[in-house]
C-alpha cells in the first residue's frame, strides 16, 4: 500500500518532466548499448585472435628432442662419482625423432579421464621440386579425423575435402603460399625429395591456409601413412603426440608428469603461447574500462538532472512533508525515480546492445589472412548482460542517493516561509 | 468546549543569524475542541513562527508542546511527520497544490499516506470534502486549471482528508480578494460550528479577526491580548 503510493507520486513527477526523464534515460541507454556492443566485439575478436594460434596448438606436445645425452657414461661409472668430469664435444647421439613405444603411450593417453582426446602428428622435412628449383617444406603426417575434431583443420583447408587426405592414397595439402609458389592446382602430381633423397609424387588435393604466412608458405599436410612411406619408417613411428585436455589449466600440470611417465620431452600451452594469454587480458581490461566509464558518465546525468528536478519540486516536497510524508518517504520517492531511469534505460540499452551486436555481427570482414571468416566476430555472452544490467541499476542508485537524501533534508518551514 | 487539543507551555525560540534574538518569549496558550481561534499581530512579531512551532515542523524551540495530551519534544521526524499526517491539516497563504496530481488526487495524497482507509474509501472521503467546499465538479481538473478561491478550497479539502484534530492556517486569505476571503471565512465558520471543527489561524487581516471566536493578539514575540 505504502509501497504503491511512493511509486505512485514517483510516476507522477517523472510523467510531469518526461523530456528530461527521457535524456536521462537514454543516457544510460546509450552507455548500456555501447559498453554490451564493445565487449561482445571485444570478446568476440579476443576469441578470433587466441583461436587462430590456441585452436590448432595442443593443449600438451609430446615429443622426443634431438639434444645430447645428459649423462655420459663416465658420469654412470661407479669409479668416477666422487670427480667432476669434463667431456669435451659431446654430440647428440644418431637417434630417431621419433617416440618409443608411441602404441603403449596412446593407449594409456586415452584411458585418461582428464584427455579429452589424442592426435598423432609426424613431421618430416622435405624439398618441393618445381622445374630445377628445389623448395623447403615442412610435411605434417597427421590423422586427418582427429586432427580435424580436435584442431578444427578443416577451418582452414579452404578448398578441397580434408578427408581426401585419407581417403586418395599418396595425396597432400598444401600450404597456399607453397602452392602458388609451384603453380600446383588441384588435382595435379607435385614431387618431392625426402632428407634422405628419395623422390616420391603425391596428388593435391586441397590448400591449406592458417592465416599465418610464414605457415603458409612451408607447411604441408598428408597424412600418417603416406608420411611413414615418405621417410621409410614403419609403423609405428610418430614424432608428436598432440593432447587436448578437458581443462586447459592443467596442462602445466599434466605435461610434467607425462614427460616423467613416458620418458619424453612436453610442452604446455601456456609455457608456449604465454604471450596470447597477456593479450586477451590486456584487452578484455581496457574494454571494461571503456564501458564502466561510459555508465559513469551516464550516472552524471542522472545525477544532474534528479538535482534539477529536486529544485524544481522543493514547494511539492515541503508540502509532501507538511502533509504527513516523512524525509524517508521523500527519499524513497526520488531513489525510485532514479532506479526507474536506471531499470527502464537499462533494459532498452540492453535490448539496443544486443541489436547492435547482432549487427556487428553481420558487418563483412573479409580478409585473406583469416579464411574461415566471414563477418566481424561477435561473442554474445550473457554475462555482459548480467553485468551491464547490475551496473546500470548500481550506478543509477549511486547518482539518485546523494540527490534524493538532499531533498529528504528539506525542511519545509523555509520553503513555505520564503514565499 | 473542555478537551483541551493543543497547549503550549512557555515556548521560546531563538534566531540565531545573524546575531542571537529572542523571537518568542514564553508564550503559553491552550487550544480547546471546536474553538476558532485566530492569531494576528503585526508583520514580525512572531506569529507565523509560532504557528510553524505548534505544527510540529519546527524543532528548534524551547518549552513543552502538548497535542492530543501528548508531548510533541524530542520526538523523531517520522514520528511527527505521522502526528502532522493524522491530527493537523494545513492551509497556507499560497496554495501549494501538487500540480501533477488532479484535485481529487491532491486532496487525497494526505488520506492514502495515512493508510486508514482502502483507497476507494478515501476517494469517496475526498469527493465528500469536495462537496463541503462546494467543488466537486472540479474533482478531475487539475490544480492549474482553477482560480485561486478554488485552489484554496482544494487546499482546505485536502486539510480536511484525515479529519484532524485542528486546522492550522498561515494567513489562508492573505492571496485572495475580498470576496473570495469571504468564501474562506465562511467555510472555516461552518467547519467550526456543524463539525466542532477547531481552528487556528493566523491572519493580519483584523476583519476576518474579528468574526473568530477568540483573538490572540501577539507583539514583539509574545501575547498581549488572549
Amino acid at each position: 500500500m505504502k509501497l504503491k503510493l511512493i511509486t505512485d507520486v514517483s510516476r507522477s513527477f517523472l510523467i510531469a518532466r518526461w523530456k528530461q526523464t527521457l535524456v536521462a534515460a537514454i543516457g544510460v541507454t546509450f552507455s548500456i548499448t555501447m559498453f554490451i556492443a564493445l565487449l561482445s566485439f571485444m570478446a568476440g575478436l579476443n576469441d578470433l585472435l587466441d583461436g587462430l594460434i590456441l585452436n590448432r596448438t595442443a593443449h600438451i606436445r609430446l615429443y622426443n628432442e634431438i639434444k645430447p645425452s645428459k649423462l655420459q657414461p663416465v658420469d654412470l661409472s661407479e669409479i668416477y662419482k666422487g670427480y667432476y668430469n669434463f667431456v669435451n664435444s659431446i654430440k647428440p647421439k644418431n637417434e630417431k625423432a621419433a617416440i618409443y613405444n608411441t602404441g603403449a603411450i596412446i593407449n594409456t593417453l586415452n584411458k585418461d579421464s582428464r584427455v579429452l582426446g589424442i592426435a598423432p602428428k609426424i613431421t618430416a622435412q622435405v624439398f618441393f621440386n618445381v622445374g630445377a628449383i628445389d623448395l623447403t617444406g615442412v610435411i605434417n603426417g597427421i590423422d586427418a579425423e582427429a586432427e580435424n575434431l580436435f584442431f578444427k583443420f578443416s577451418d582452414y583447408v579452404i578448398s578441397g575435402n580434408y578427408m581426401d587426405l585419407k581417403n586418395i592414397p599418396n595425396s597432400i595439402i598444401m600450404g597456399k603460399g607453397a602452392a602458388e609458389k609451384m603453380l600446383a592446382n588441384i588435382g595435379d602430381v607435385i614431387q618431392v625429395t625426402t632428407a634422405r633423397g628419395d623422390r616420391i609424387q603425391l596428388k593435391v588435393v586441397g590448400y591449406f591456409q592458417s592465416g599465418i604466412r610464414d605457415i603458409d608458405n612451408i607447411q604441408s599436410y598428408a597424412s600418417i601413412s603416406t608420411t611413414q612411406k615418405l621417410l621409410g619408417e614403419s609403423d609405428g613411428y610418430i614424432t608428436d603426440i598432440q593432447v587436448k585436455l578437458k581443462d586447459i589449466l592443467l596442462a602445466p600440470a599434466l605435461a610434467k608428469q607425462y614427460s616423467r611417465l613416458f620418458d619424453v620431452d612436453a610442452t604446455d600451452i601456456q609455457t608456449a603461447n604465454a604471450q596470447y594469454e597477456t593479450g586477451s587480458f590486456v584487452r578484455t581490461l581496457i574494454s571494461y574500462a571503456v564501458g564502466i566509464t561510459l555508465l559513469i558518465v551516464a550516472g552524471f546525468g542522472i545525477y544532474n538532472i534528479l538535482n534539477m528536478m529536486i529544485y524544481e519540486k522543493m514547494d511539492s516536497i515541503a508540502i509532501l512533508k507538511a502533509t504527513g510524508f516523512s524525509g524517508k518517504d521523500v527519499h524513497r520517492i526520488f531513489l525510485t525515480i532514479a532506479l526507474s531511469i536506471g531499470i527502464f534505460g537499462g533494459l532498452l540499452g540492453l535490448l539496443l546492445g544486443f541489436g547492435l551486436s547482432a549487427i556487428i555481427d553481420q558487418i563483412p570482414f573479409v580478409t585473406a589472412s583469416l579464411p574461415t571468416i566471414k563477418t566481424y566476430p561477435v561473442d554474445y555472452n550473457p554475462a555482459f548482460y548480467v553485468i551491464g544490467g547490475i551496473f546500470s541499476i548500481a550506478t543509477t542508485y549511486m547518482a539518485g542517493f546523494f540527490p534524493s537524501r538532499k531533498a529528504s533534508k528539506i525542511d519545509p518551514v523555509i520553503i513555505i516561509r520564503g514565499k | 468546549m473542555k478537551d483541551k487539543i493543543l497547549d503550549a507551555l512557555k515556548i521560546s525560540k531563538y534566531f540565531h543569524d545573524p546575531a542571537t534574538v529572542k523571537v518568542i518569549k514564553e508564550i503559553s496558550f491552550s487550544v480547546m475542541k471546536g474553538e476558532f481561534v485566530s492569531i494576528i499581530g503585526k508583520s514580525g512579531c512572531g506569529k507565523s513562527t509560532l504557528l510553524y512551532i505548534l505544527s510540529t515542523m519546527d524543532t528548534s524551540y524551547e518549552g513543552e508542546l502538548f497535542l492530543d495530551g501528548q508531548s510533541m519534544k524530542n520526538r523523531i521526524e517520522s514520528d511527527l511527520a505521522k502526528v502532522r499526517n493524522e491530527k493537523i491539516g494545513f492551509v497556507f497563504q499560497f496554495h501549494y497544490l501538487l500540480n501533477e496530481f488532479s484535485v481529487l488526487k491532491n486532496v487525497m495524497l494526505p488520506g492514502l499516506k495515512l493508510a486508514k482507509f482502502t483507497d476507494k474509501e478515501v476517494e469517496q472521503r475526498a469527493y465528500d470534502k469536495l462537496k463541503i467546499l462546494g467543488i466537486q465538479s472540479e474533482a478531475l481538473k487539475y490544480p492549474n486549471q482553477l482560480s485561486g478561491g478554488e485552489k484554496q478550497r482544494v487546499a482546505i479539502a485536502r486539510s480536511l482528508i484525515n479529519d484532524p484534530l485542528i486546522i492550522m492556517g498561515d494567513e489562508p486569505t492573505g492571496n485572495l480578494d475580498k470576496k473570495n476571503s469571504e468564501v474562506v471565512f465562511h467555510i472555516f465558520q461552518e467547519l467550526a460550528q456543524e463539525f466542532n471543527q477547531s481552528l487556528l489561524i493566523v491572519t493580519h487581516d483584523n476583519e476576518f479577526a474579528q468574526k473568530t471566536n477568540r483573538i490572540i493578539e501577539m507583539e514583539d514575540g509574545r501575547i498581549i491580548r488572549m
